[in-house]
């Protein structure tokens, strides 16, 4: 993906200079390794700063929410979906946007790849498969499928689904991906065991929000947990806040979710906080076939009742 | 100051003696990353193994959620409505192994804690109970910038001992009082040949290794309006998801909250490590919020290390310079780059 640095700057100069745009939102390299910083360029001679690589893992939608301005943006195909979901839930309009679209091979996960270096990543050098990682005690080269975040592994839809141009061609999707075998495997668990295993799981949480700030989903103007008239949940690192927390988010995002992975790969803890997003997309698929931001022509899941929705569930 | 050997033998059978009458805590692998718990008896500490911790040793002083006072409604019992101390445990505790930016950054935080003019009893008596045998760093991660940030990787100021790895072993420096007779309790006596020079070549191999800096120079002369006004912090800002990760992992972010809690007629005040990055953290009584914007809280918070602390206290930084802050950020926000921008800052 490294020749869509070129072509993205190419084009944002282009929208730029034209006026089509007042700014476009992209990448630039971080100051470490493996990292990216969202950014934003309103001049065309800046645009040499947009850049593009496989550590492009933060949600760009999360920048667009209620803006002004005509804005280019890249876009990976989740992006894109969560622009869709924002066109849909009225923050933002379409005409306001020129999606600059990544035909995206997956965002490769820097948590893993330091894992498996087994230290700190002190150089890397990314290739059109490969990635070579320099560590303290050496170097070694890992394949970028190896590598990928979680969600990419099973993402089945990389090409973004609005666009107004696109870097490359379109990139094969991936097929029979099996997302939920973990899901399947959770729902299996008894409700001791399920307490048990939630219990382990969000308890590295230090609660500092990087997940649901991370979320182009989460932008209520205040967030439940932020409410103290009435204060909804305790401020503590008591369990049942904390899960209550992630528990409820998770709910707001049902029927809305893209899997686009911001939220784990801005947990600074490690935690598979998809694993509860995931229960509530499985569940959106299997009951009303319903997969969020693929169309900006179809109101959502939980966003509209139909006489044939399934109601196994009233007993 | 005594400066002794100790092989690495005599270190684990001399921490079983600490262990004796010293709750003792050091760096275990959990998850991804190190963080500090405590030491049982028979466990020795993985010193070598951990570069640094994930999560900073602040929460041994400080916890993240610490209960102050209980309290009952019940009008029967005598003591209705009266917010009562909770008992605490300041018996006498040892860190080992945590890195001498660490114990340097209790020193910074001891200014907001244990002023002259006030005294926080639970941060000031847990410090107190508190003995710090840190290790030095021979092993910098290429993100710490300690030794411009008024530390270094063999910095002595918060130490009780200083260990710095050698060979087999250890060459052991006492810093304060409480490390000479940490040493003795722990039967650490062996003196170590030519110990002072061996450290300081050591330190000084260290310090070149550490390659990443800042500079505030310019910074300290600038006046606090011109910098609070200036034209970078929006475009800087923009990144910023305005998460709490930042400053919790930050060993010298203080700021807390505090709440009260019940269920039924019985309740608890406690205080919770809070954040400047979150709104909530400036929202008036009225609603109005003072900093409503992100650019004014990431504003805050470099503002509030690099040029209001420097300022009050004419002094170094509010920071140790230990990169958690760059290595953890999401979105990369990098405290160096930050910096540089405000000491480059040339008003229009």
């Amino acid at each position: 993906m490294l020749e869509y640095t070129n072509k993205i700057q190419e084009i944002a100069k282009k929208i730029l200079s034209e006026g089509k745009v007042d700014m476009v939102i992209g990448f630039r390299k971080g100051t470490i390794p493996m990292m990216s910083e969202p950014c934003f360029v309103t001049d065309a001679d800046g645009v040499g700063e947009l850049s593009f690589d496989s550590n492009c893992g933060s949600n760009l939608a999360n920048y667009i929410m209620d803006r002004k301005e005509k804005i280019g943006i890249v876009a990976k195909g989740c992006d894109s979906r969560n622009i869709v979901n924002h066109i849909i839930e009225n923050k933002i309009k379409r005409e306001q946007l020129y999606i600059i679209g990544i035909p995206c091979r997956g965002m490769v996960d820097r948590h893993a790849v330091g894992a498996a270096l087994g230290g700190e990543i002190l150089e890397a050098v990314e290739n059109a498969d490969s990635l070579v990682v320099k560590g303290v005690d050496g170097e070694a080269t890992y394949s970028l499928v190896d590598m990928l975040q979680d969600n990419c592994k099973t993402c089945t839809h990389r090409n973004p689904v609005i666009v107004d141009e696109m870097v490359a061609d379109k990139v094969e999707e991936q097929q029979d991906t099996n997302p939920y075998e973990d899901v399947k495997k959770i729902e299996a668990l008894s409700p001791e065991e399920k307490t048990a295993y939630f219990d382990e799981l969000l308890s590295p949480c230090i609660r500092c929000y990087a997940c649901r700030n991370a979320c182009p989903l989460c932008y209520c103007p205040t967030c439940f947990v932020d409410e103290s008239r009435p204060q909804w949940l305790g401020k503590s690192q008591d369990i049942t806040d904390v899960k209550t927390f992630h528990f409820l988010r998770a709910y707001h995002c049902s029927g809305r979710c893209t899997e686009c992975g911001a939220c784990e790969n801005a947990c600074p803890m490690g935690i598979k906080v998809r694993q509860l997003t995931k229960k509530l997309n499985m569940d959106c698929l299997e009951t009303w076939g319903w997969e969020a931001g693929l169309t900006v022509d179809a109101r959502p899941a939980l966003d509209q009742y139909n006489l044939n929705d399934p109601e196994e569930f009233i007993k | 100051m005594t400066v002794i050997k100790i092989d690495k033998t005599e270190f684990a059978s001399g921490l079983e003696k600490l262990k004796g009458s010293n709750k003792l805590f050091s760096p275990a692998k959990k998850g991804k990353d190190f963080e500090f718990a405590k030491l049982d008896a028979g466990e020795v500490p993985d010193l070598e193994g951990c570069r640094n911790t994930g999560m900073s040793p602040k929460s041994l002083i400080y916890p993240q959620s610490e209960t102050m006072f209980e309290y009952t409604t019940e009008e029967a019992d005598p003591d209705a409505n009266l917010m009562k101390d909770v008992e605490k445990d300041y018996a006498p505790r040892v860190v080992v192994g945590l890195r001498p930016c660490d114990a340097y950054s209790f020193k910074l935080v001891q200014r907001n804690f244990e002023s002259p003019e006030y005294r926080d009893p639970y941060w000031a008596d847990s410090y107190e109970a508190t003995a710090f045998i840190s290790i030095a760093c021979s092993q910098p991660y290429s993100t710490c910038f300690c030794t411009t940030a008024g530390c270094g990787p063999f910095h002595e100021e918060g130490s009780d001992i200083i260990l710095a790895e050698d060979g087999d072993g250890y060459i052991a420096k006492a810093v304060t009082e409480k490390g000479e007779k940490l040493l003795a309790d722990a039967g650490w006596a062996t003196t170590a040949e030519g110990g002072e020079d061996k450290f300081a070549s050591l330190k000084k191999a260290a310090e070149e290794k550490v390659t990443s800096s800042i500079d505030i120079s310019k910074v300290r002369d600038m006046a606090i309006l011109d910098l609070y006004e200036a034209d970078f912090w929006e475009k800087e800002a923009f990144a910023c998801i305005n998460c709490g990760t930042c400053t919790f992992v930050c060993p010298t972010c203080w700021c807390f909250d505090i709440q009260d809690e019940n269920k039924g007629k019985e309740g608890v005040r406690m205080r919770n490590w809070d954040s400047c990055m979150f709104p909530l953290f400036t929202v008036h009584g009225t609603g109005h919020n003072p900093r409503d914007q992100k650019y004014m809280r990431l504003r805050q918070r470099y503002m509030h290390k690099l040029k209001y602390y420097v300022d009050k206290y004419e002094d170094d930084v509010l920071c140790t310079g230990c990169g958690r802050c760059i290595r953890m950020c999401p979105v990369n926000i990098d405290i160096r780059r930050i910096c540089d921008k405000m000491n480059s800052y040339v008003k229009a």
